[in-house]
């Protein structure tokens, strides 16, 4: 059947004299997935295609023999009935008794995925614009996950990169989720700024995010590998632009990348308290930027308009340092607050590059142990 | 009464429509009027058409080319806007105000200074709707359904939407005023309520869905404005609100509003196809109780556009079944019109081809709906091009094509010229096939996992993508040649003259067919005695 429907669209497209069509990787139909949930959704969606496909055939057949024999040209003539009660009762009743047939396999499942309990571990997603917020709440894991560096080059406007030239075009991020398999997890959703939607096809469903609100959500996953999807609600300007990738592995692989990233995140937090020279930090806020700020202060730090100001020649920038970090940490308007989002590392060292890049040279810079003191004196604001 | 009507009849004899531009200011003419509407109508298609065609054109391919994201939301958001509340409503309400009045045999509306206000209030809110685009931080970009927060990050644009979707929902809900009081009031005596055309049966429902969603839509969005500029926090957590309160908010209006554009659309499609199959329609009053029955459901099943914002499973249950609910009144109209058409005489005129198009799409459409109404399946579905697919099948190849049947359908009575029959039918037919390379597609992107609102997409959905955009050219040029065709109708040269009947014994079918053609400025004066009853 598969095979049918492929070479069906592949005439289509010949049709159409797209001959790369043959070449690409696409599907018509939904995935099965790699849950149980994600397989019984997929069953059912089957079930009820072919129902609509069967009843199509019923009613469209009918409509078309009509057409064909009950036509003037043919010298029909009309015959004058407008009723026929037995007929109305026979088409109220047999729907409703194939939507009843529908919707006990529906409630089933409906019922499995809101089943939360015994879990056997936690991960709590955060929305952002745009970008993924993970904590393990086991372990202490923490980190962002946003898309990644070549998918982001190519995907602004007029760039001159092939989006085919890109692996995984937009649905590949820079720090991918991993959980482990045979685990039952319970993840659960909220938002920092707007609405978002968690969406992996293979998993089977999607969540909204909501600020201010704790959604939850679970899944099995028996197949190692890598599951990619996106945010399915729009949340402004780059709601096209923060996908989600978890990796899925074997319980032992999955106890050495935890290992790696408490080390790591040790690490991370040491490297606050050293002294760091301009140089260094200036270098490494340049990635910074192209990461956190470039998509709506643009690459080049030009800006978009008076929603995006530019951050060359800005007076925040280039005034009072104290003035810009407090506006950096706490956000202004459409800037998300970044105190939360980045690193005392990173948010010194992005400081020093706006500072002292993208046109602008005010010669100062800060240090990380200076943004991390600040950072633990301003209180947890209220979410 | 009679005899006051028969002087005015006397005295409006005397006087034609007023001359010059003042007439389409001053108008209180129903039919003039309604022809105001339709022409702003068909505007209104084509600048969000135009709107339809820049989305399009950027996910023509991967990458982005030539619009920035934030201009590509505004786009979607306007699209969404100007189709449903510039072009598809006040299509529907153009035909009402022109049709009614003469298939109830009434002389004008029952309001006819309201109904000029109602229509100039319209302008009014397209305009300052429009007028966003022109303003610092750009036209609304949240979509046509105004989520909070991320709606409240909108730039200068936010009051002026704010206060242009008032003044769209005041001329709604007095237009829906002037329609329910003129069917109710101004029927002709032997015109009872069970001997009503289907139009008119469909127009009074859709009347009190307007009025009773209307002000639920005012209300969401001043709570918008209200968050926004006067600290109050209806929709915001931090402050003791709640986002999805506005969702629930939002879709109590926003669901009966899909039904304000489609019960019209089903009175036409059910004036047209008896005139067409030379047979009474099958099943009225099955017809009325189906209507009814629809418009009481599409109150009780909003929260199926928010299965995944976290309901209780009693909440997802529950609408998962009212919503699977709707597929049965909704078959019994699709089934009626299939026993219309059942041992008729059928030709096929282009009102006709439009209205079995409607009968087939839409019906792939319902299908569509009753895919998604199943929850566990729509939280694969939800925002996804799957939904994009099934909405625009139950909107374009079915109120837009409506819309175009009807034009063709009564263009030869309102204008006494018949239309360019070959150039209908191949604008009919290039209508029907790039709809579909349009539309079809957009299936499979879905259920392949693209999200819907996204200006740019992984490469695996390229192809279908392009397919879409090819079929949107097509069909976009195509509507052209509606332009084309009713322009030369109306200005009458080379047309053949059309008989008063129009289409072979319609008089059989409707008030309005025994009428001259052209039809007179002032009709029905006095009322008909006697009223066409053959489809009961």
């Amino acid at each position: 059947m598969k095979k049918t429907k492929q070479l069906l669209a592949y005439l289509i497209l010949m049709a159409l004299g797209l001959r790369s069509a043959y070449a690409s990787d696409y599907t018509l139909n939904l995935m099965k997935g790699v849950t149980k949930v994600s397989n019984d959704i997929y069953d059912l969606h089957m079930l009820v295609l072919w129902i609509c496909v069967f009843i199509g055939i019923a009613v469209f057949g009918t409509m078309f023999y009509s057409i064909y024999h009950h036509r003037k040209s043919k010298g029909h003539k009309a015959e004058q009935f407008h009723e026929n009660t037995t007929i109305e009762i026979l088409w109220t009743i047999i729907p409703t008794l194939i939507l009843i047939g529908m919707a006990i396999p529906a409630t089933q499942t409906m019922l499995e995925m809101e089943d939360v309990k015994d879990s056997d571990m936690s991960i709590k997603i955060t929305g952002w614009q745009w970008k993924w917020e993970y904590e393990y709440m086991s372990n202490g894991i923490h980190f962002f996950s946003s898309l990644d560096e070549k998918s982001n080059q190519a995907r602004q406007l007029n760039s001159g990169i092939n989006p085919r030239s890109v692996p995984h075009y937009l649905l590949n991020v820079d720090n991918p989720l991993v959980i482990p398999i045979n685990t039952k997890i319970r993840f659960l959703f909220t938002a920092a700024d707007v609405n978002h939607a968690w969406w992996v096809p293979e998993l089977g469903w999607k969540k909204d995010a909501i600020p201010g609100f704790i959604n939850e959500s679970w899944t099995y996953v028996e197949k190692p590998g890598t599951y990619r999807g996106q945010c399915a609600e729009l949340c402004g300007k780059d709601h096209g632009f923060m996908p989600i990738v978890i990796i899925a592995m074997e319980q032992v692989d999955y106890n050495v990348w935890v290992e790696e990233q408490l080390v790591s995140a040790k690490a991370a937090a040491n490297s606050a308290n050293k002294e760091w020279s301009q140089e260094e930090l200036f270098a490494k806020g340049e990635t910074i930027y192209a990461n956190s700020c470039a998509s709506c202060h643009m690459n080049d730090g030009a800006g978009m308009g008076a929603t995006f100001p530019a951050i060359t020649n800005s007076p925040i920038v280039t005034g009072d340092i104290d003035g810009q970090i407090k506006i950096v940490m706490n956000g202004q308007g459409m800037m998300p607050a970044f105190g939360t989002m980045l690193s005392a590392v990173d948010f010194a060292a992005v400081i020093t590059y706006t500072r002292n890049g993208l046109g602008n040279s005010v010669g100062d810079f800060v240090q990380p142990s200076k943004i991390k003191s600040l950072l633990s004196a301003v209180p947890e604001d209220d979410d | 009464m009679s005899a006051v009507a028969v002087e005015n009849e006397h005295t409006h004899d005397a006087h034609g429509a007023e001359k010059g531009f003042l007439r389409w200011i001053v108008t209180t003419n129903h039919k003039d009027i309604g022809t105001m509407y339709l022409v702003f109508a068909l505007i209104m298609f084509f600048v969000g058409g135009t709107m339809a065609l820049i989305i399009r054109a950027e996910l023509f391919e991967p990458g982005m080319q030539f619009v920035d994201p934030q201009f590509f939301n505004s786009m979607t958001t306007m699209h969404a806007l100007v189709m449903v509340f510039g072009a598809v409503m006040p299509g529907f309400v153009g035909f009402a105000n022109w049709m009614i009045p003469m298939m109830i045999g009434a002389p004008d509306m029952a309001l006819p200074r309201m109904n000029n206000m109602s229509f100039w209030m319209l302008v009014a809110g397209m305009l300052l709707m429009a007028s966003t685009l022109f303003m610092e931080g750009g036209a609304p970009a949240a979509g046509w359904t105004f989520y909070p927060p991320l709606v409240l990050q909108t730039g200068n644009a936010l009051p002026f939407a704010v206060f242009a979707v008032h003044l769209l929902g005041i001329s709604s809900i007095m237009g829906a005023i002037n329609i329910i009081a003129t069917i109710l009031n101004m029927r002709a005596p032997k015109m009872t309520m069970m001997k009503m055309p289907l139009f008119v049966w469909t127009w009074l429902i859709t009347g009190f869905l307007l009025i009773a969603i209307m002000p639920v839509f005012a209300g969401a969005v001043t709570m918008l404005l209200t968050d926004r500029f006067f600290d109050t926090s209806f929709f915001d957590a931090a402050g003791g609100g709640d986002p999805v309160l506005y969702q629930h908010i939002f879709w109590f209006f926003g669901h009966p509003e899909v039904y304000v554009m489609i019960l019209p659309t089903f009175g036409i499609a059910s004036t047209i196809i008896p005139v067409f199959a030379r047979k009474p329609l099958f099943g009225y009053s099955s017809m009325v109780y189906a209507t009814i029955a629809i418009a009481f459901l599409s109150f009780i099943v909003w929260a199926h556009h928010m299965f995944t914002v976290g309901m209780p499973i009693a909440g997802e249950l529950f609408f998962m079944y009212t919503t699977m609910l709707i597929a049965i009144p909704t078959g019994v109209k699709v089934f009626n019109w299939t026993a219309t058409m059942w041992k008729g005489s059928m030709t096929f005129e282009t009102p006709m081809l439009f209205s079995i198009a409607f009968v087939v799409l839409f019906t792939m459409g319902g299908f569509t709906g009753v895919m998604m109404s199943l929850a566990p399946l729509d939280f694969q579905y939800h925002d996804t091009y799957f939904i994009v697919a099934h909405f625009h099948y139950t909107l374009v190849p079915a109120s837009v094509f409506i819309l175009m049947a009807g034009g063709y359908f009564w263009l030869p009575k309102w204008t006494g010229n018949m239309y360019d029959e070959k150039l209908a039918t191949l604008h009919f037919w290039l209508s029907a096939i790039s709809v579909n390379i349009l539309f079809f597609p957009q299936h499979f992107l879905g259920l392949a996992g693209m999200p819907r609102r996204i200006p740019d997409y992984a490469v695996q959905f390229a192809d279908w993508n392009m397919v879409s955009s090819i079929g949107a050219f097509i069909f976009g040029f195509s509507q052209l040649i509606f332009v084309y065709v009713v322009i030369k109708t109306i200005r009458g040269k080379n047309c053949e003259k059309a008989t008063d009947e129009v289409w072979e014994d319609a008089h059989k079918h409707g008030l309005e067919w025994t009428l001259s053609s052209p039809v007179p400025y002032h009709t029905f004066a006095t009322p008909p005695e006697k009223i066409p009853t053959e489809h009961l």
